[in-house]
């Protein structure tokens, strides 16, 4: 049975001791800053490093990570990173480097970049590729700045995206930012770009069209070759989302597909593990026709040597400072080195048998709305859940985690009601699918109150999510003011009072009236 | 590696090929062009010997900063940020089983929020430069004004990157000079470029010259009601005034220097805070202090309704991935720290620097400090040749020099951006003179 480690919830700041760190002795200094800018205190804990390092190993041990076991996040690609991309993204010749050297003092940096600008054109299919992005959303507001370039060069004043509604947020999120004016269309009724809507949406306004392929539902846009048609038909850019690439490395790639611009997510397909949420890199690729107005500098290949090109007159100018992400970049070279081109395109096929296999061994037990045929994650539906026994997707997302399973993506995409999105990816074995399709199905036959008031085994139970965004603590500062406001008095609802907290509570009082024992 | 037959079979598919049928032919590819994948040990070997060209401070001192910096990071830091129940996992959408990295981030806002002395701080923008060009974009969002004030003495990436931010939304950068005798922001100009259409002023402390302004505790009477952006090296918040305390409206700043080696400057740690009253005008991830039904303390994200996957083109931000483990790291770092040490290590900044660029300054020919105001950790020295010329000297004496300003301060072509931290000891800064001696 699993069991997450749960200790006090004491913070940092609740903690005190005698620190040991040290610096060399140095004169003291009688006026080091202005007297102006002085600080008169600094309300940080002051510890032993044997009291922190328990501190944050404690708190490691109640987190769940692809390494603890299956987290098949949908949209998110958790597959396993090999740890030789731990070893080479650590080695003193990628964290010892200033951003500033000379060329000359470092070329083995410059060729990794270049060989993986390399390799990237080549997964992608476009002709030419910029490092610089540190995340997927980044590439995509880069995507969308060159689209801007772009027509800016050409005297064209093209003012709107078009996006399907199944996209990620990011997408039109990174549109808005680049200042376009985003129309979002709606979805056929086979879960793809609806081709009629499409065509209307596009105009002489048009700049850009942005989709992921396979899309959100895990589904191939078959048509993509008119989808281009009509985009292009329009004098505008077709964008790729590259989030979904591990489904098709090696059987087709965005530049054949007719994409213009597309962004890569390393931390996804190439090797970086998440971080809890981040550090990633959002590497761009384009065609040949973009490729002036990418970010400088431009690594370049002259007599042998690397160098970087800052002379770029059309070029956007910066996204980020220096190269992007190199030690992510790293990771994803060694990445590609040790799968090769049959590896990778193996990596791919791997993915799509896992998400189809899982998804064969579910639809019979959830909805599987729209065609069978998926490609690296599916989304199926406990609709019927809510409408028989009052079971949401959330339920089942939380009850999942009381058996050491990460819970899938849900509530996206919006156009699925109650949806679970699952993603195996190619580096799980049959058996542990097996076994999450198990008690997924376990699930669906247990008390409902069970799964309502789950999670009963993690670090935390049920959270409430309300009290947090109404109160909107972000800091050991701003709670210890609010304490001090309130006077150490407990509010209404710090008692418990919310809906969520009385529902829960209920449930679980009920049940455990019902089964006669404790059921945590 | 291989396929699974038995999975094959057992979901009635013949081979791999069917599961690709809906690929149409016309935009299939043959396969990938890349050569041939390698053992682990052969691919540890290869990038190893790629990577052994690159000149490390570990063989040689690094005199240049500009943003990123070299210091010391206590050991225990990668120790924690190694714990894979931390690196492995995703963004915490489900708080209950990721309590852990919910807390740690929590405790970095936290860390930052009594360092900057505001309530709010997020979990982390890319960078430095990206925060800004967020800053610049929110100050829009509070006031709806479209103007924004920076230093003219700035990194060119900088500037280059909050234009592109401000492209979409149509905000103008205006630029205000320097005193070129301290090397402080000059007020006169500042005053002269305020008007009823600003909607932020940047300020950068120290800034990009190295200097600690000394007006800046009273820059709120002349920015008015311009919000304030103060753009911090979080490590000399160890000895300086928390720019809460002089009206900051937000705060954001490089973080790298919390823990994270330099990486050829990435990944990097943007720091962003702002005043409670702001919060939900602010980008990116933000967790929360809360509880669980059994009315424990507990964390999850909060306020993911400003955010793009439920605001989707509203949204304050695209942000989606940032920077989380750089943060653990920087938590981690300041909890080792802790209070006096980072005051120890900003003393220590101050004082290396002090030294150093008095000692320059005794060097036949060159001008050192250029600036009479106090300095943090970098300094502007002018040397008797180009600075480009000197750094090729140093580099073959195994030292990394300082950054030439022509490009990024056009006035001070011919002048070089010097800094020095803990990690130098006294010898390096002989060596260092040494080699510039040969020079003078
Ligand atoms: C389909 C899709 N697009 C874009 C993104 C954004 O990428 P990132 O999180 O790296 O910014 C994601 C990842 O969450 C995604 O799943």
């Amino acid at each position: 049975m699993y069991r997450q480690a749960r200790y006090d919830r004491k913070m940092i700041f609740e903690k005190e001791g005698e620190t040991d760190f040290a610096m060399p002795i140095q004169e003291e200094l009688s006026d080091a800053v202005p007297k102006t800018m002085i600080r008169d205190r600094l309300e940080i804990p002051s510890l032993p490093e044997r009291e922190v390092v328990k501190h944050y190993t404690n708190l490691s041990q109640m987190n769940f990570g692809v390494d603890n076991g299956f987290y098949p996040l949908g949209s998110c690609t958790m597959k396993y990173n090999p740890k030789y991309a731990d070893t080479v993204s650590s080695l003193p010749a990628v964290a010892n480097i200033h951003p500033y050297q000379a060329e000359d003092s470092i070329q083995g940096a410059l060729q990794l970049m270049y060989e993986l600008e390399k390799a990237l054109c080549e997964i992608g299919g476009v002709e030419a590729v910029t490092l610089q992005p540190a995340a997927g959303a980044h590439g995509e507001f880069t995507g969308m700045l060159l689209a801007k370039a772009f027509f800016a060069h050409k005297g064209e004043n093209r003012t709107e995206v078009v996006i399907p509604d199944t996209a990620h947020g990011t997408n039109p999120a990174s549109a808005a930012m680049a200042g376009f004016n985003v129309t979002e269309v709606p979805s056929s009724a086979t879960g793809c770009v609806d081709l009629d809507a499409l065509q209307s949406a596009v105009s002489e306004n048009t700049a850009a069209f942005m989709i992921t392929n396979p899309n959100t539902l895990g589904i191939f846009e078959e048509d993509v070759q008119r989808i281009a048609e009509i985009v292009h038909g329009a004098g505008a850019l077709l964008y790729y989302d590259g989030a979904n690439l591990n489904a098709v490395m090696g059987w087709t790639n965005p530049g054949k597909m007719d994409f213009d611009i597309v962004h890569f997510n390393l931390h996804k397909t190439f090797a970086t593990p998440h971080g809890g949420g981040g550090p990633g890199a959002g590497p761009v690729g384009v065609k040949k026709h973009i490729e002036p107005f990418l970010p400088v500098p431009r690594i370049v290949r002259k007599n042998g040597r690397f160098g970087l090109d800052y002379d770029r007159p059309d070029s956007i100018g910066k996204v980020r400072p220096f190269f992007g992400n190199f030690a992510v970049l790293v990771r994803a070279y060694s990445y590609i080195l040790r799968m090769g081109g049959d590896g990778l395109k193996e990596a791919s096929e791997k993915a799509v048998l896992s998400s189809n296999y899982m998804k064969e061994k579910l639809k019979g037990v959830f909805d599987l709305p729209f065609k069978d045929l998926r490609k690296h994650e599916f989304v199926i539906s406990t609709k019927k859940l809510k409408e028989q026994k009052d079971v949401r997707a959330l339920d089942v997302a939380k009850r999942l985690l009381d058996y050491g399973l990460h819970a899938p993506t849900i509530y996206f995409p919006s156009l699925v009601e109650e949806a679970l999105m699952i993603e195996p990816t190619e580096t799980e074995t049959k058996e542990t699918m097996d076994q999450y399709v198990d008690v997924l199905k376990k699930i669906a036959d247990e008390n409902p109150m069970l799964i309502r008031s789950a999670p009963h085994n993690t670090s935390a139970r049920r959270i409430d999510e309300v009290y947090a965004a109404k109160e909107a603590i972000l800091s050991w500062r701003s709670f210890k003011k609010k304490e001090n406001e309130r006077g150490d008095r407990p509010s209404e609802e710090d008692k418990g009072e919310c809906t969520l907290c009385r529902s829960i509570v209920g449930d679980m009082d009920s049940l455990k009236k019902r089964i006669g024992r404790s059921v945590d | 590696m291989g396929i699974d037959r038995s999975m094959l079979d057992e979901i009635g598919i013949s081979n791999i090929e069917e599961l690709f049928s809906d690929v149409p032919i016309g935009v299939r590819v043959d396969g990938l062009n890349l050569p041939n994948g390698l053992s682990e040990m052969e691919v540890v070997e290869r990038i190893q010997s790629m990577l052994g060209s690159n000149l490390t401070t570990d063989d040689c001192p690094c005199f240049c900063g500009g943003g990123v910096y070299h210091h010391f990071i206590p050991s225990a830091v990668k120790t924690i940020i190694s714990r894979s129940e931390f690196y492995t996992s995703y963004t915490p959408y489900q708080a209950e089983i990721s309590q852990g990295i919910l807390q740690a981030l929590f405790e970095y806002q936290s860390f930052i929020a009594a360092l900057t002395g505001m309530d709010a701080v997020n979990s982390s923008n890319y960078d430095g430069a990206t925060a800004l060009g967020e800053a610049a974009t929110m100050c829009h969002r509070l006031n709806g004004k479209r103007k924004f004030l920076v230093p003219e003495a700035m990194s060119w990436e900088k500037k280059s990157v909050l234009r592109n931010y401000a492209w979409g939304p149509g905000i103008e950068i205006v630029e205000y000079a320097f005193d070129t005798s301290t090397g402080e922001l000059s007020a006169e100009d500042l005053r002269s470029k305020m008007s009823e259409e600003i909607s932020g002023v940047y300020i950068e402390v120290p800034n990009f010259l190295g200097v600690i302004d000394s007006q800046i505790a009273s820059i709120r009477e002349d920015i008015k009601d311009a919000a304030l952006v103060v753009g911090v090296n979080p490590i000399s918040l160890g000895i300086l005034k928390p720019p809460g305390e002089y009206g900051a409206d937000i705060v954001i700043g490089e973080g790298q220097v919390l823990g994270s080696p330099m990486n050829l400057g990435g990944p990097l740690l943007g720091i962003f805070a702002t005043r409670q009253e702001h919060v939900r005008k602010m980008p990116g991830r933000v967790i929360g202090l809360t509880k669980d039904v059994e009315g424990e303390r507990a964390f999850c994200m909060t306020l993911q309704t400003r955010e793009q996957h439920i605001r989707r083109s509203k949204a304050t931000s695209n942000i989606c991935t940032n920077e989380a483990l750089m943060a653990v790291a920087a938590a981690t770092y300041l909890a080792l720290v802790g209070r006096d040490g980072l005051r120890k290590i900003a003393e220590v900044n101050i004082g290396k620097a002090r030294s150093l660029m008095k000692s320059v300054g005794e060097l036949d020919g060159f001008v050192s400090p250029v600036f009479t105001g106090y300095h943090f950790n970098e300094f502007v020295m002018k040397p008797p040749i180009e600075p480009e010329g000197l750094n090729k000297h140093l580099l073959r004496k195994s030292i990394i020099g300082g950054l030439p300003l022509d490009k990024h301060v056009p006035r001070l072509g011919g002048h070089m951006l010097l800094a020095t931290t803990e990690v130098h000891r006294r010898e390096d800064h002989e060596r260092f003179l040494r080699a510039l001696a040969e020079v003078s």
